[in-house]
């Protein structure tokens, strides 16, 4: 039998495509179905959020932050008014500190529940699966809307504290539906967990080793998927979270499925720590008296938190005036988004797409 | 350990690189370009800081400054932070990818918006802005407001259509 010739192609995937979360290009080099190599192409979204931040004041740069990863803005805006507080010794009252959290970890869970509703549409589930886990969203969405005035860009979190004390409805609303949460968590597994489909495309693809992800700078579900139990919350905890009592959730594998077990532990965490903040929440102020105008001492600051999606940063230097001399973002769908040749190379083409899923990357993020 | 006691630690075993501690809210290092490679060699393999957080470039009037944020997934604890100085003319520093691979992408975003050149990268090409564009955007020359900019059009074919 004569041999036959073959040779690698090369395949454009993007940068409109419905499984790339945004603008983001791929360009595959494949050997018949195979994937030998994955260049990702990004900068599709970029608008140099960091040049336009240092032109904005202290101030105008937190709602700026809910651009950035648009599925979780409380987590950004968290991320760079710890920064700013850091920068000019501010400590918000303690108040305030509980309702950051309990929005931040609403958030985590908001952004779980999208990531596993993509990953089942990634397999080519289109959109049940979706809409099941952002009906639970929406009901956030509306404790959102309903302390800061709007679902998606809050700008709640204030340098100092918060924009406002919670309203009369607010708790009661957010007690009930952390009350229903683990409910409708379980009722997520069975029908997802034990699936056979979700098991047969999930398991062993995309494995990431320990060393590669921690070599490659991963964080978040992503590492500790892999079986690194790394979480700032634990590691270097900041605002209040030594308060709070849960675990961090890790996998043994580091394929997609773990990563997605992962996340399903994590919202459980999520509402332990929403339990806990509820129940302990004091009364009292929620912001520190405000300045007209904001200026902090000179000086550089880089402060980080876990965000949904890993490693959140902000690098921050102040030349004493009232806008930023150098606004950097450490974004962690950006530096994640790096593993993504090495997951991908020796699979099949539909595993490119759920290992793009289960790294979990905003385009807004990615590209600043 | 705190910043301190790990720049005593380090200045103490390399005499001869003449680390300079800078006091501030988040205590740094200063490095001599030449030598960053050596030093980031000995935190990964013998300190266990395997984990490059952040790569920033920084324009200041009399130079180009690169801040690296070092953290360790093994022990807890905060970052050490290395800064490394750079001409403002063709400002050109060693890169770090073969110690921290991860500080692959932000090497060359350093690179496309600050223009800092990082001798021995793999792969430095632009990331953010596309192949063809003039010129750095987050240097602080760089015009900033609408009616300061011009485009232009990408020059020549891009490598892979």
């Amino acid at each position: 039998m004569t041999e036959l010739k073959t040779e690698t192609i090369t395949v454009n995937m993007g940068p409109q495509h419905p499984s790339t979360h945004g603008v983001f290009r791929l360009i595959l080099t494949l050997d018949g179905e195979t994937v030998v190599d994955v260049e990702p192409v990004v900068g599709y979204l970029h608008r140099n959020h960091e040049k336009i931040g240092e032109y904005n004041n202290w101030i105008q740069n937190t709602p700026f932050t809910d651009r950035l990863d648009y599925i979780s803005p409380m987590s950004n805006e968290f991320a760079y008014v710890l920064a700013v507080e850091k920068l000019s010794e501010i400590e918000p009252p303690e108040r305030a500190e509980y309702i950051r959290i309990i929005m931040v970890e609403l958030n985590r869970i908001v952004n779980h529940m999208i990531v596993v509703g993509f990953l089942l549409n990634e397999l080519g589930c289109f959109f049940t699966p979706m809409m099941y886990c952002v009906r639970w969203r929406e009901l956030v969405m509306d404790l959102y809307e309903m302390a800061a005035g709007s679902r998606m860009m809050p700008n709640y979190f204030w340098i100092g504290g918060v924009a406002a004390d919670l309203p009369a409805a607010f708790l009661p609303q957010c007690k009930e539906l952390v009350a229903a949460l683990p409910g409708f968590i379980d009722e997520l597994e069975r029908l997802l967990t034990d699936s056979e489909i979700v098991q047969m495309r999930c398991k062993d693809v995309g494995v990431l080793p320990p060393d590669v992800a921690v070599a490659y700078g991963c964080t978040g579900p992503l590492l500790r998927a892999s079986g690194v139990p790394y979480d700032i919350r634990r590691a270097e905890p900041y605002s209040i979270y030594d308060r709070f009592d849960f675990d961090v959730v890790v996998g043994t594998v580091g394929d997609v499925y773990d990563r997605y077990l992962v996340r399903i532990g994590e919202m459980r965490q999520s509402v332990r720590i929403l339990e806990q903040a509820l129940k302990d929440l004091p009364e009292g102020e929620t912001a520190t008296p405000k300045k007209k105008k904001f200026m902090p001492p000179e000086g550089d600051v880089y402060h980080r938190i876990e965000a949904p999606k890993g490693e959140l940063g902000f690098y921050l230097v102040s030349d004493g005036s009232d806008h930023p001399y150098r606004y950097k973002i450490r974004a962690p769908s950006f530096v994640n988004l790096q593993s993504l040749p090495y997951l991908c190379r020796g699979h099949k083409i539909a595993d490119v797409v759920v290992n793009i899923g289960s790294i979990d990357i905003t385009m807004g993020e990615v590209d600043r | 350990m705190t910043s301190k006691e790990s720049f005593e630690g380090l200045a103490a075993k390399f005499p001869q690189f003449g680390l300079e501690y800078q006091e501030g809210k988040d205590p740094a290092i200063v490095v001599n370009a030449e030598n960053l490679v050596e030093l980031a060699q000995h935190l990964c393999a013998e300190q266990e800081y395997d984990y490059c957080a952040s790569v920033t470039g920084v324009d200041y009037p009399d130079r180009f400054e690169v801040v690296y944020h070092l953290y360790s997934t093994s022990k807890k604890g905060g970052p050490v932070i290395l800064k490394v100085h750079a001409a403002r003319e063709n400002p050109e520093i060693p890169s770090v990818v073969s110690i921290w691979p991860g500080a692959d992408w932000q090497e060359r975003e350093v690179w496309d918006l600050m223009g800092v050149r990082f001798s021995g990268h793999p792969d430095l090409r632009r990331i953010l802005m596309w192949e063809g564009f003039q010129g750095h955007p987050l240097r602080k020359d760089f015009p900033g407001m609408k009616d300061e900019y011009t485009f232009s059009e990408p020059s020549g074919e891009e490598e892979h259509d």
